[in-house]
């Protein structure tokens, strides 16, 4: 049989699922942050997780609230300062992948976290970037967890705060930039993953439960479906049970 | 050379309006109590620097101190917005505020190229971005060994750099452990620069060799401040307190709020309040 599960529990696990045991991974918080600890409490536990505070190889018992909770210290291999964080490691080349959240997408994968309106006179001032700018092109590749919404699923940004392959696709390959950029998009209804001319972001799975026509009125663009959709594997409730015991297990510390 | 004093006269000695103060800590060892000793002696027009501007500067922008802010992230971390910064850049509330945005590299960049000495820092980044539209100081410069076009910032020099810490010794040497952030760059990048600890200590005993210690030499005022990195922590002391984060929410989204809340928790409290928060909140 399977569980009831809620659409945001989805997203998290089937972006926990797309990380490996031997990779090394940079930790956006928020989304990606509990899907990461989920992928290391689940089906790889020797993934290295790694957070801009500096804190390599971290094994939190509980989701940090900030990127620099002491729980990360605490019980990582090894910190760093924030300089060689970003000099050695970071933009060393030592990621194999980037775990991103943000406020806006668009087909291309780009992201806004700066403003919405103009930057002079924004309508809405969001936090900025943080070190997605050099996250977006350092690490191998990058993933990218969202919920879906026509306020965040965009046909153009307001704004490029990190670059997924550029505003028409080409950009990234014609500047010489040897990363791959956004490989996966976890969204709350489905899977996206860039086609290989194109680079649109393109519908390569759907979530148990979810229609086309439900994906098509939360996207501010026409989406495009891979000819070979499948269907998302609903969670396991092993994979609900994890995460639901680590949420639980963070909403009682951050309360504390 | 480091010299001790209390927190009042080493804010009064070190800041000045128009300055340009860096106050680093990246998440951990947040120098709070500085911050509201600024705010107490009403300090203005000045420039803040800080990677995170976190809820200390959204303090200080929101108590009207600055007219500029530097930095590269600026959101109450895993919360939300930090709202008094908001109110400043859409509504010019309480003052109209320059931004001079940058990634978190270029920052952390910055310091370390005004730690070494440097005109500026070099970096692989802001490929593809809109920020260098936005901010002319982020140029660029090509390798003459490869010919790559590589990102360039300015170096950080700030006027005044400061820190909070785990302890100094009597002679007034600093050690830092845990998240060490960019607090050594700063302090070495910084013309006059301001350390508030948690204990003062006959030996520093660092549990490492490696831990991070400044040289009693490369600091200029100390000033011993129980708990003065509350709501942030000081590894071995006391825990981050998150729930402050979270309550920040609700407090800073009106300005009203805010400013009952500033008179009441900043403005009618001394250094030695922070001791409280020190005690609560024990590892």
């Amino acid at each position: 049989m399977m569980a009831d599960f809620t659409r945001n529990e989805m997203m998290t696990i089937v972006a926990a699922r797309a990380l490996k045991n031997d990779d090394v991974c940079f930790v956006g918080i928020g989304a990606p942050s509990a899907a990461c600890n989920l992928a290391r409490l689940t089906h790889a536990p020797q993934i290295t997780l790694i957070y801009e505070s500096g804190t390599i190889g971290t094994r939190p018992n509980v989701l940090p609230l900030s990127i620099g909770d002491g729980e990360l210290c605490e019980t990582a291999l090894t910190t760093v300062s924030v300089p060689e964080m970003f000099r050695y490691w970071l933009q060393g080349g030592r990621i194999t992948v980037g775990f991103l959240g943000g406020a806006q997408i668009d087909k291309f994968a780009n992201i806004n976290t700066t403003v919405v309106g103009d930057y002079a006179k924004p309508k809405v001032r969001l936090p900025g970037g943080g070190g997605a700018p050099e996250i977006a092109t350092n690490c191998g590749e990058i993933f990218i967890t969202m919920a879906m919404g026509k306020r965040a699923f965009l046909d153009k940004l307001p704004f490029i705060t990190s670059m997924g392959h550029g505003p028409t696709g080409a950009e990234r390959r014609a500047m010489g930039v040897k990363s791959k950029g956004p490989t996966r998009l976890i969204t709350d209804m489905c899977v996206f993953e860039p086609d290989a001319e194109t680079k649109e972001m393109t519908i390569v799975s759907i979530h148990p439960g979810v229609t086309r026509e439900e994906i098509a009125e939360n996207c501010g663009w026409t989406p495009r479906f891979a000819g070979a959709c499948s269907e998302t594997p609903a969670p396991t409730a092993q994979e609900l049970e994890v995460l639901r015991d680590i949420q639980a297990r963070t909403k009682a510390a951050h309360a504390a | 050379m480091a010299k001790f004093m209390g927190l009042a006269e080493a804010i009064a000695q070190n800041v000045r309006d128009g300055d340009a103060v860096a106050m680093e800590g990246f998440t951990h060892l947040i120098p709070f109590a500085a911050g509201h000793e600024i705010i107490r002696q009403g300090r203005k027009h000045l420039t803040l620097i800080r990677m995170t501007p976190d809820l200390i500067y959204d303090q200080m922008i929101g108590m009207g101190c600055a007219d500029k802010l530097v930095f590269s992230w600026g959101g109450n971390p895993g919360v939300g917005s930090t709202h008094r910064l908001r109110d400043a850049v859409e509504n010019g509330w309480p003052n109209a505020l320059a931004l001079e945005e940058h990634s978190h590299a270029a920052m952390a960049n910055a310091y370390e190229a005004g730690a070494a000495n440097l005109p500026f820092a070099v970096l692989r980044g802001y490929l593809g971005v809109d920020l260098p539209k936005v901010n002319p100081k982020i140029k660029s410069v090509t390798c003459p060994y490869t010919g790559e076009v590589l990102a360039t910032v300015p170096a950080h020099r700030p006027d005044v750099g400061i820190i909070h810490a785990q302890r100094a010794d009597r002679e007034g040497n600093v050690l830092i452990e845990g998240i060490t952030g960019c607090q050594k760059e700063v302090v070495l990048a910084s013309k006059r620069t301001i350390v508030t600890v948690e204990e003062i200590v006959d030996k520093l005993n660092p549990p490492s060799f490696n831990s991070v210690v400044l040289p009693h030499w490369t600091v200029g005022a100390i000033s011993h401040v129980v708990g003065g990195a509350h709501p942030s922590y000081a590894q071995g002391y006391y825990k981050r307190d998150n729930s402050f984060y979270i309550a920040w929410d609700k407090i800073s989204r009106d300005r009203d709020t805010f400013l009952a809340w500033m008179k009441d928790n900043v403005l009618d409290k001394t250094p030695e309040s922070f001791a409280a928060h020190a005690k609560k909140g024990s590892v």
